[in-house]
């Protein structure tokens, strides 16, 4: 399943610049609010769910080299934040749902914890 | 380009702080690059006192649709083709280009960025500027042709500057011939920088890769430093240091303190131990799971801690032969030698 298909099911909104999201498969998902856990349990490529919306999840993002993360709850990050995210190549997007449903939603969708 | 001239283009539109988060590396080159740097300084320019007839010949021959008229190295006027045909509809080719030519040129100076090129593109409609120099000359002209090309060469140039960064990093052991050749990275962390949180374990993961490490080798380093670099900004009252030891078969990272130690390092070391404050929790830190990250990611890791004093933390990666950064000696010397 591509992150394409992840955004549209979903109804995700996209924060972070466009990218070709139809090649990007990932790899899996794990949700948690615990920065260090999500260093230890989110796999390379993966989808982090988290309503962490500050700009320390970008660099958790970016040294997992996690494929999105999905902020959760219609938490909104700042600017600054936005702003890192595209520079390090890290994909924010935002649901208004909270986290249970939408791991629950992926894990429908046949995303796995990898 | 299309998006290019679409976000800057005269259209009066303002431009919020959010489209700024959205500039692309085009855009910004767009205003790093000068009209200079991209325009055509091979020019065909004619005279005013040039007649029409030669101006048709000129045009056909150069297989140009029109050119600048230049009086005494000033631009006074440009004609085309459109300004031809209306000469041969009225049969005055023998009529002078000053009698023809528009002399109302829009022009853009050379140490302009390009971006000011695209809007006068967006805004008038026209092929081709005129360029003139500081002093009002005319030293080329500048198409959208132009402008794509100088755009895509220096994308190429960005990305060729990285494969030689690349290239000079990943050969640098090779090349540098010692009995024990080392690598030395400092990082100074600040206690309470939140923002800049991650900022040394990204630059530690970059150089690796750029040294030619595996990019799982990378990814624990990645790990086990930013871990680090958190407990420093978190935990300490004056910051810490973070120093990387980067050897072909081996990375040395130390992260040093002076203060406030911790009490009891076995009780840090378990799961889920924390003493970080309220404030730092709410934004998902202390779950107590740093030096248990730490640990998984490293071969080696030791922790002193002298309460008041400061704390030490050193982890060892260990590179299998398979894994280790290219290099020019023997082995012959063990560390213990140097």
């Amino acid at each position: 399943m591509t992150l394409q298909e992840i955004i549209d099911q979903l109804d995700l909104k996209l924060l972070t610049e466009s990218k070709d999201f139809a090649s990007i498969t990932p790899s899996s998902g794990y949700a948690s609010d615990l920065l260090s856990c999500a260093m230890a349990g989110a796999k390379q490529n993966g989808i982090w769910i988290t309503l962490q919306a500050h700009i320390n999840i970008v660099a958790v993002a970016a040294l997992l080299e996690l494929s999105a993360v999905i902020i959760t709850e219609g938490a909104q990050p700042d600017a600054d934040t936005i702003e890192r995210a595209n520079q390090q190549g890290v994909t924010l997007l935002s649901t208004s749902e909270p986290t249970f449903s939408t791991a629950g939603r992926l894990w429908e969708l046949g995303l796995r914890s990898g | 380009m299309a998006r290019t001239s679409e976000v800057i283009g005269g259209k009066g539109r303002v431009f919020t702080d959010e489209d700024a988060s959205h500039i692309s590396r085009i855009e910004e080159l767009s205003y790093d690059l000068k009209i200079r740097e991209v325009m055509t300084t091979d020019l065909i320019v004619v005279s005013p006192k040039m007649k029409m007839q030669d101006v048709l010949e000129l045009l056909r021959q150069g297989r140009i649709s029109g050119a600048p008229v230049v009086w005494q190295g000033k631009l006074v006027g440009l004609i085309s083709l459109e300004d031809l045909i209306r000469s041969m509809v009225n049969h005055e080719l023998h009529k002078n280009v000053e009698d023809y030519m528009t002399r109302d040129v829009i022009t853009v100076k050379s140490t302009d960025p390009v971006v000011k090129a695209l809007e006068k593109f967006a805004r008038t409609r026209v092929g081709r500027l005129p360029v003139l120099d500081p002093d009002g000359y005319l030293i080329g002209i500048i198409t959208k042709g132009d402008i794509t090309r100088g755009i895509l060469f220096a994308l190429h140039k960005d990305f060729q500057a990285e494969e030689i960064r690349v290239y000079r990093a990943s050969h640098l052991f090779e090349d540098i011939v010692s009995d024990r050749t080392s690598l030395i990275m400092r990082y100074r962390i600040k206690a309470g920088d939140f923002t800049h949180g991650g900022a040394a374990s990204a630059n530690i993961k970059r150089a690796l890769l750029r040294l030619g490490a595996n990019t799982q080798i990378a990814r624990r380093c990645g790990i086990a430093i930013y871990e680090a670099e958190m407990n420093q900004i978190i935990h300490t009252d004056q910051g810490g240091l973070i120093r990387v030891e980067i050897e072909p078969h081996r990375i040395l990272m130390q992260a040093i303190d002076d203060g406030p130690g911790i009490p009891d390092i076995d009780q840090a070391m378990q799961p889920g131990f924390s003493t970080a404050p309220e404030f730092v929790r709410e934004l998902g830190f202390g779950a107590g799971m740093g030096l248990v990250n730490i640990r998984r990611c490293v071969d080696k890791m030791s922790l002193t801690s002298i309460k008041g004093k400061g704390t030490r933390l050193i982890m060892k990666i260990y590179l299998q032969p398979e894994d280790s950064l290219k290099e020019n000696n023997d082995r012959s010397l063990q560390e213990e030698d140097l």
